[in-house]
């Protein structure tokens, strides 16, 4: 969330399965596809992906991490 | 499978144990070592590396045994059979990666050339102090496959053995020479290629899918995948299931650990080489292996001179122990005597198979030199009493 | 199976080993960022999976093996170094990464650093350096800064650190660069460079340990490190590495400080050979896999 430049993230009030509260897309309109949050995830739980619509939007993973 | 015609130097020799030992590895399809130079083990690596890069194959020399000892066990995951040669000081350090082969089923041969110990000790001068090393010397459970030679052809012949031992089984195999063995030099007879049976590497048929890297569906000894071929498998030395991922739970420790066990517990009889002479109708078996084999031939001729009923049990695998024939020999026998360039250490394995069915008296020898048949006879004699 | 499919998903899951997801790495950690960019650069140069095979020491960085959905080693502490040596000569056609812990590399596989360095190996070494040895307890390493606290040296360190670029390239390696979590497009460029080079490539990145080295240095949590690795990092390329030695609250020169070119081991030694051996040189046949054998 930090390192996104257009402030599209902001933590959500829920829980995830391993009790933190996962970032989730606020603002989807503003993200400018440059994948800075999906690079910089140490989980790999959120990642850009381009959608064949005017804009490109941020898509997180249901939830950061699952077991196993 | 018949050997590489490329790595056999067919014909009638006069080589030193490590010489043949070298030649051996070649015949049985080696084409890498990594090494470091240790007496009297050194030449070894010297003459496969003169030799290698004329049959294609590489050597290279370490910076220590630390790296040689896992140096070779890379290759063997990049195609290769591989082994790397050593010594008393240098298989101590070897240790760490010796468990590294037996935990990842990794087949490979480590070659001992032993010499006086501990520590410096008598680098040129031969023991034979690392036998319980090579079973237990690294940390942990495991099972090893350890072979003694007694003269140059036998360093041929069994180092061919070696290598087979350690594809059929996945497990770094313990080649116990000594600094005699090593350094005397006899005539070695190497046959054509097609009279030496070598053993593939146990490739796995399976598709990628299907796949399980130590997966072993009722056979102990899981199929290999070697790097580059597009498994994409995981190799640790973390406690592991069959997917090789790390598994650290009691269940996966108890069963991982005990097959490494029963594969090579199971299939003794198949590992399991002795030399045999006059056992039946014996009052005193002499157990012995290595250079004191042969001193111990001498014992028991002078022996059997004195019309003693003396038999002979050579070990030339000595580990596993071969504890079902001992135990056996033990029914019928008064006493076994062990004589061993060391202060006692497979006689210790004689004393617990027999256990109270026969004695076992030691020959021991700190090492620096061979027995001299009078003290084995000595103790031939009071075995016999 | 190794493959790339172009899916939906996310880019980097066909890399890693989904079914062991999620990893061990703590809340705050740099690895799983290192990882990403790893991915990124295996994306980006279009190189054959298949070829590719990671080899890891003992450490949190060391569990990167496990995590990737490669041909992968994870072998004993120290010498991931020697393993992949082992694994580049018998199979000169892989692309080895050795992936590994600044303790791992440089303490205990310090030997081995040196020497492959020296003999020029064609080895990618990627050193995620968090300063201490994290996975036992955040003990001093020979990379801990002056006066940083440890669970080792719990009055603060007092050794002078390893500056290891610069150890790196007194050794011999031909490409070497530095980077931190934070530099993670640059990171992911620096390896895909590191690909495309013969010859033994070092890339450090610095990376945060909150639970252990920040928290004991009251340095704050991971996004704090971040954020000082923002502030503090200065790009200069080709820097001479001697002046990039690491303090505990200080600047950190990042870049890409040697790029050169010198012939790798194996080109030496095929060199070598035909010169002394001429016709009598046979070079290594590639170990194919045989039938396998009928034994029970």
């Amino acid at each position: 969330m930090e390192f996104c430049p257009t402030k599209v993230l902001a933590l959500s009030s829920a829980f995830n399965s391993k009790g933190y509260h996962p970032p989730h897309v606020v603002e989807p309109e503003k993200c400018s596809g440059c994948d800075l949050c999906g690079m910089y995830c140490p989980d790999f739980a959120i990642y850009g992906q381009r959608i064949a619509e005017p804009k490109p939007a941020a898509k997180p993973k249901p939830e950061a991490g699952h077991e196993s | 499978m018949k050997a590489d015609p490329r790595g056999v130097l067919t014909g009638t020799h006069f080589l030193d144990g490590d010489h043949a030992c070298c030649e051996g590895a070649l015949a049985a399809g080696c084409r890498f070592a990594a090494g470091y130079p240790i007496t009297p083990s050194t030449e070894v690596v010297e003459r496969f590396a003169s030799r290698v890069p004329t049959v294609g194959g590489s050597f290279i020399q370490m910076e220590d045994e630390l790296a040689a000892s896992i140096t070779l066990q890379g290759a063997v995951w990049g195609g290769a059979k591989a082994f790397t040669v050593t010594s008393g000081p240098g298989f101590s350090l070897m240790m760490e990666h010796i468990g590294y082969a037996a935990m990842t089923e990794t087949p490979c041969v480590f070659v001992d050339v032993q010499r006086g110990g501990p520590s410096t000790g008598l680098p040129t001068l031969p023991a034979q102090g690392d036998m319980m090393q090579a079973r237990w010397g690294s940390h942990g459970d495991y099972e090893v496959i350890a072979l003694c030679p007694n003269s140059p052809q036998e360093c041929f012949d069994l180092t061919v053995k070696a290598f087979n031992l350690a594809e059929e089984f996945r497990v770094p195999v313990m080649f116990m020479m000594d600094e005699v063995v090593g350094h005397m030099t006899e005539k070695v007879v190497i046959p054509p290629a097609d009279a030496i049976e070598v053993l593939p590497r146990r490739h796995t048929q399976k598709s990628f899918d299907e796949y399980l890297p130590y997966g072993t569906n009722g056979n102990q000894v899981p199929e290999i995948a070697h790097a580059g071929e597009g498994y994409g498998f995981h190799v640790t030395g973390l406690t592991h299931d069959e997917r090789g991922y790390p598994s650290m739970t009691p269940q996966t420790q108890d069963k991982l650990v005990r097959r490494l066990q029963t594969k090579i517990r199971d299939a003794a009889d198949r590992i399991t080489l002795l030399e045999e002479d006059g056992i039946a109708g014996a009052d005193v078996v002499v157990v012995s292996y290595g250079i004191t084999s042969r001193v111990a031939q001498r014992a028991i001729e002078l022996a059997r001179a004195q019309g003693l009923k003396i038999g002979k049990l050579r070990l030339i695998t000595c580990w596993p122990f071969p504890e079902e024939r001992v135990r056996a020999i033990a029914q019928s026998v008064k006493a076994f005597v062990v004589p061993e360039l060391n202060l006692g250490q497979m006689v210790r394995e004689v004393e617990r198979v027999a256990g109270r069915h026969a004695r076992t008296y030691a020959v021991p020898h700190a090492g620096g030199s061979v027995h001299h048949p009078e003290d084995i006879l000595k103790t031939i004699v009071e075995a016999s009493r | 199976m190794i493959n790339i499919t172009t899916n939906d998903g996310n880019p980097v899951e066909p890399f890693l080993r989904s079914d062991r997801m999620p990893h061990i790495w703590c809340p705050g950690c740099g690895i799983g960022t290192t990882v990403n960019s790893f991915a990124h650069a295996l994306i980006d140069s279009k190189i054959d999976l298949k070829t590719v095979a990671l080899v890891s020491g003992i450490g949190c960085t060391g569990r990167v093996a496990g995590y990737v959905k490669l041909d992968s080693f994870h072998t004993t502490h120290g010498r991931a170094i020697p393993f992949a040596t082992g694994l580049k000569l018998a199979n000169p056609k892989l692309n080895v990464v050795v992936y590994s812990g600044d303790g791992d590399l440089s303490a205990i596989g310090g030997n081995h650093l040196i020497h492959a360095a020296r003999r020029n190996l064609d080895l990618k070494v990627i050193c995620v350096n968090n300063l201490v040895y994290a996975m036992t307890g955040g003990q001093t390493a020979p990379t801990t800064p002056d006066h940083a606290i440890t669970s080792t040296s719990p009055y603060g360190q007092c050794e002078p650190a390893f500056n290891l670029p610069h150890l790196v390239e007194a050794a011999g390696a031909v490409y070497v660069a530095r980077w931190t979590t934070f530099h993670v497009r640059q990171l992911a460029r620096s390896i895909g460079e590191a690909f495309q080079k013969k010859g033994f490539s070092f890339i450090e990145v610095i990376s945060p340990c909150p639970t252990l080295y920040q928290r004991r240095n009251k340095m704050g949590d991971g996004l704090d490190t971040m954020k000082y690795y923002k502030e503090k990092s200065k790009v200069k390329h080709g820097a001479p590495t001697s002046e990039i030695g690491l303090t505990m609250n200080g600047e950190i020169i990042v870049g890409k400080f040697v790029d050169r070119d010198r012939p790798d081991y194996q080109s030496l030694l095929h060199a070598q050979m035909v010169e002394s051996l001429g016709d009598r040189y046979v070079e290594q046949d590639d170990f194919e896999p045989q039938e396998s054998c009928a034994c029970s």
